[in-house]
């Protein structure tokens, strides 16, 4: 009895060292030795300034952007520091409101655009941090972002297709545009007017 | 379930068996000791202990060194969480964890639970992420994997006292199967853009500033960053599950790709599909394994099929509202409320059965914002018992302890004393393995019932009706089977959750190890009777059908009532209107 408690103590000392202190080490000295922008969060820099991650989405409703999707994070919208989703259920009325409530929005923002609203326009993501839309989000809004900058609307398709991300092997997971990607493109697009 | 996601599955499905094969031969090495080319490690580690490695253990000895082992996990979590402000790696100035919340993580993680009553990028420092939680990870997939071989040994020997030596397995299980394999992970992981960093979090400005709660604008998004990859490795490897970040395997920080994600899921059933090959090669007939692995297949791709259609199918209610939830060219369409972009509706189901077909528990989606019948699938795999795949160690232990129910209900109706690869199974046998079935039961139940009828309980629940007893049935399901995934609206980081789900979470971890040994002892004890014309043949697909309907049969009686006051009683109000 006390010799497998005697072990129990050395071991856990022993493992703590290998797998606490030396495996996480040496795995981020290897991190940034061969992946130095993925290891320190996939940043985007402009002038030399860290501008966001490619990986987080950040929040936008100016009509001249993309809009992310519906963020459930708390205190605000897309907080980087406490990811979570709605967790709200299906039957929820409160899920129900939330998602009559954002139709209205995007309708009133927009309201030439009959296409109907495609649903992860209207769904908190899992993390309130998604990074993309799916191309179908992109195309409903691709219109009314030409028409509020005066873009042509080929030019605003055309960098919707440059930030769209398709499948892994084209058969995998799903295509996604990444919003914070492509707002910063169009701000840079128009800048020289 | 249309093309789109068919092929995911049928893609995820074929990976996952190819690649389980060769890796459990090469555990099987591992166990028997055929395999040593990290020999001086190990010696200088059993130097360093005290072990002597060509000790046997009697199934007490080998049961007195898990708890051991594991009790001092405990304390050691409970206490690195307790003092994390005095000790270093702590660049976000992080408080002491709460007793009541320390206490329930110290026994979510010593139990393979990985439990988040917490979350991780506002609680833990890097500190604790990496020594207690980290480390527990790798040694809690360890001690499933160690209690599951010592009962194969229980199979293979005859007429012998020892069931191998505990610290032996557990250690060989660490260096030669997960650490390996984490490390690979981890570099791959990063690669796809996880981070693994000792800096504090990165502020970065927004390009559109918004209105804050109070009226002042917010210009500025935090990123929390930290040692991700290091952990997520292990986290998936070793069916564990508790996130880095709140939101788990949704964070694109904890699983940035649609090929991150891919990999992520495959390693999540790897090991504990992997280890039927195992279990097969040891008892010298892998035809035996491979029923076992067909009957966990069995269970696992109708459950598959519910949960990706009822997830496709969408909410009735959105449609109403103008929300076009179809799939098309543009968009996988379906009920996308608590799913990223990225992973879709097929990618989600997937990860959702899988998670708790083994004892992950983590999540890429929302559980709790599934439709009806699409959450009713991860509470049903997790009410099986979590022996379809299972946890690394101990979805196949609970496997063949539904084997041994198996092969005892068959003698009942026959009338003779049923044999389990040449051994007789005996009342004692049978006793042990019903304890290690219905304990399950027992505390799920009970608690769920507990919880309903006292105020703190109900206190927790976040939506209202139906929904809000899925939460509460969903969270002692969780915990008493160490699976740790959760309907996470309920609000669980109160004293009463802490504790009860601790409790849960302690007694059907250990509860069930102690029976399994027991009959690791008595088996290796037996001596091997040859095979007559009235065996009952385990390895042909009569069998197969026979050990998958047990499983099902035993979970139903279980629980039926309490799914039928849940998620289907929900499901007929969601599309009745």
């Amino acid at each position: 009895m006390l010799k497998q408690l005697r072990i129990a103590l050395m071991s856990t000392l022993v493992l703590t060292g290998v797998m606490g202190l030396f495996y996480p080490i040496a795995i981020t000295g290897l991190a940034q030795l061969l992946f130095p922008k993925q290891a320190n969060g996939s940043l985007i820099y402009k002038d030399g300034k860290a501008v966001g991650s490619s990986l987080i989405g950040q929040p936008f409703d100016d009509p001249k952007y993309f809009w992310s999707r519906p963020s459930a994070t708390g205190p605000v919208p897309y907080n980087g520091a406490a990811s979570c989703g709605s967790n709200q259920g299906p039957t929820n009325p409160a899920l129900l409101k939330a998602v009559q409530d954002r139709v209205d929005v995007l309708r009133k923002a927009d309201s030439d655009n009959t296409q109907p609203i495609p649903v992860d326009l209207v769904t908190a993501s899992g993390s309130g941090l998604d990074p993309h839309i799916s191309p179908a989000a992109a195309a409903y809004q691709a219109g009314r972002v030409a028409k509020v900058r005066g873009m042509s609307l080929t030019t605003v398709q055309e960098l919707v297709q440059k930030h769209t991300q398709g499948r892994f092997l084209g058969l995998l997971g799903e295509p996604g545009v990444n919003v914070l990607e492509l707002n910063l493109d169009l701000d840079a697009a128009q800048k020289p007017s | 379930m249309n093309f789109n996601n068919f092929t995911q599955c049928a893609v995820y499905l074929g990976v996952l068996l190819l690649a389980a094969w060769p890796l459990g031969l090469y555990m099987a090495r591992v166990y028997e000791g055929r395999s040593s080319w990290l020999g001086s490690l190990e010696r200088f580690i059993y130097r360093l202990c005290g072990v002597n490695e060509k000790e046997e253990m009697a199934w007490k000895t080998y049961a007195i060194a898990t708890m051991m082992f594991s009790g001092v996990g405990l304390l050691a979590v409970f206490l690195l969480q307790r003092f994390q402000n005095h000790l270093p790696f702590n660049p976000m100035a992080m408080g002491p964890v709460s007793p009541d919340s320390s206490f329930n993580t110290a026994i979510s993680f010593v139990s393979n639970t990985n439990w988040q009553g917490y979350g991780g990028e506002y609680t833990m420092s890097y500190l604790t992420q990496m020594l207690a939680l980290t480390v527990q990870n790798f040694v809690s997939a360890a001690t499933g994997m160690a209690v599951l071989v010592a009962l194969i040994r229980g199979f293979v020997r005859k007429k012998a006292e020892g069931i191998g030596n505990f610290w032996v397995d557990m250690v060989r299980s660490t260096l030669y199967i997960l650490l390996p394999l984490s490390t690979i992970f981890a570099l791959f992981l990063v690669w796809q853009g996880m981070p693994q960093t000792f800096h504090p979090s990165v502020t970065v400005p927004l390009v559109q500033a918004m209105n804050g709660p109070d009226g002042k604008p917010v210009t500025e998004q935090v990123l929390a960053t930290g040692p991700v990859a290091s952990q997520v490795a292990i986290k998936m490897l070793g069916t564990n599950g508790g996130g880095y970040f709140n939101a788990n395997s949704a964070h694109p920080y904890e699983n940035p790709t649609p090929f991150s994600n891919f990999v992520e899921l495959e390693a999540i059933l790897l090991i504990a599909a992997a280890l039927c090959f195992t279990f097969g090669s040891m008892v010298g007939n892998p035809r035996e394994g491979r029923a076992l692995l067909a009957a966990m297949t069995l269970i696992f791709v109708p459950l598959l099929w519910l949960c990706v259609s009822s997830e496709q199918a969408g909410n009735p209610a959105f449609t109403k509202a103008g929300v076009d939830q179809s799939a098309s060219m543009l968009q996988p369409g379906g009920n996308m409320e608590g799913k990223e972009v990225r992973f879709g509706v097929a990618q989600s189901a997937l990860w959702a059965t899988a998670t708790t077909a083994a004892s992950n528990g983590s999540v890429n989606s929302m559980h709790d914002s599934f439709t009806p019948l699409g959450g009713l699938v991860p509470l049903v795999m997790m009410k099986f018992g979590e022996v379809v795949y299972g946890g690394v160690g101990s979805g196949l232990y609970g496997m063949l302890i539904f084997a041994l129910i198996a092969v005892f209900i068959a003698g009942l109706m026959v009338g003779r004393t049923p044999e389990y690869l040449g051994k007789k199974i005996e009342a004692y046998e049978v006793k042990m393995a019903s304890i290690a079935a219905l304990i399950m039961g027992f505390f799920v139940l009970l608690g769920t019932a507990v919880a309903v009828v006292t105020a703190a309980g109900k206190a927790g629940i976040a939506n209202p009706g139906a929904h809000g007893f899925s939460e509460i049935l969903y969270a002692f399901t969780s915990a008493a089977n160490n699976n740790g995934s959760a309907f996470a609206g309920l609000s669980a980081n109160t004293s009463f959750y802490n504790s009860l789900l601790g409790i849960t979470m302690f007694f059907t971890r250990f509860w069930v190890i102690i029976p399994i040994l027991a009959i690791a002892g008595s088996l290796a004890k037996k001596k091997v009777v040859p095979a007559g014309p009235g065996t009952l043949p385990t390895d042909t697909p009569l069998f197969v059908v026979f050990l998958a309907s047990v499983v099902i049969i035993v979970g139903a009686l279980c629980f039926f009532p309490a799914l039928s006051l849940g998620p289907i009683v929900e499901h007929f109000t969601m599309w009745g209107g």
